[in-house]
């Protein structure tokens, strides 16, 4: 067993209307920044968890992604193993 | 009729849906969400409020407590069930009503009067208004923008499963009078079996003169006499 550590990205689904991503985009053009096109606001989840291979990891995170932590009406997600530490528990 | 009202950590309508039922000489219980037992109970309701704190999205962790494997056998069995505000982001999470309860397009939160049109008269939550009558009931949310995927919605309109549709006083469906960017002014929608609807105006608000309405009454009384044998 290791404990790996994880980064989940959930963010809106492409087409989807994103008042937030649309205020901020809007905010960025008035303070000048003419060349921003589009914003989308997701959220990040950091989460350690146990795990005897990346893959196990991963398709973890896979399942809470599809059960709980992204809605798969209005969102997609992505999960990154980012580091592992070996041996941690056991 | 025995109705369930359904109580999570941050519920704050419970009281006034317990209120509401016992105005049309319905029983009413509260049921905690860590609780079990819905045996008994002739409809379920689930009230508005933040369920914990509204964290992930609204309804997302109150759709995963003991008491919902219950409602969605109760629902699978045709039991009458009714969502309303956080209670419809619950049952939509639950997946027993389609698509899913997106922030206002205002980013801010609505609390005021709106009308709805009731655009079915033949189900078991509307049976005693008429169809395309106006109501006015209050709203307060900041997720009620319905919005689901294409394929979904055109199924919703041609199944005639939009009960209500946010509209303006002569019963228009303006854009001006959709206080959250629901796709086709959608205020309220029934599933399939047609015994469960969500909703995010709050008809327990529209009871009495008192509050400025009795618009809501229609809703309980339907269900009442739904519930009692002719």
């Amino acid at each position: 067993m290791s404990q790996y550590h994880l980064e989940i990205r959930v963010k809106p689904r492409p087409g989807l209307l994103d008042p937030q991503g649309k205020a901020i985009h809007h905010a960025l053009n008035s303070l000048g920044w003419d060349g921003v096109h589009d914003v989308r606001v997701g959220k990040a989840m950091y989460i350690d968890l146990d795990a005897a291979s990346e893959d196990e990891a991963r398709n973890t995170a896979e399942a809470m992604c599809r059960k709980l932590l992204a809605n798969p009406v209005t969102e997609d997600f992505e999960v990154t193993v980012v580091g592992v530490a070996e041996g941690a528990t056991s | 009729m025995k109705v369930a009202v359904i109580t999570f950590p941050g519920s704050n309508c419970d009281y006034d849906l317990y209120k509401a039922i016992q105005m049309v000489d319905g029983e009413a219980s509260f049921v905690w969400h860590r609780d079990r037992g819905l045996r008994g109970y002739d409809a379920v309701m689930l009230p508005g409020g933040f369920s914990y704190g509204d964290y992930l999205r609204p309804g997302a962790i109150a759709r995963m407590s003991p008491v919902m494997e219950e409602v969605m056998d109760f629902a699978a069995k045709g039991g009458p069930v009714l969502g309303i505000c956080n209670g419809f982001q619950i049952l939509c999470e639950a997946g027993l009503l389609p698509g899913a309860l997106m922030p206002n397009r205002s980013l801010k939160f609505q609390s005021k009067d709106v009308f709805v049109r009731v655009e079915r008269a033949d189900t078991l939550f509307t049976a005693d208004y008429d169809a395309g009558a106006v109501l006015r009931i209050p709203i307060a949310h900041h997720d009620g923008n319905f919005e689901a995927d294409q394929e979904t919605l055109r199924r919703l309109e041609d199944d005639g499963r939009v009960v209500f549709r946010y509209v303006d006083r002569s019963g228009e469906p303006t854009d001006e009078s959709n206080p959250n960017g629901s796709w086709h002014n959608i205020a309220g929608i029934v599933n399939d079996g047609g015994n469960v609807l969500g909703m995010m105006p709050h008809p327990e608000r529209a009871m009495e003169p008192i509050l400025g309405s009795t618009d809501g009454r229609g809703l309980f009384t339907s269900i009442l006499r739904s519930l009692t044998p002719a």
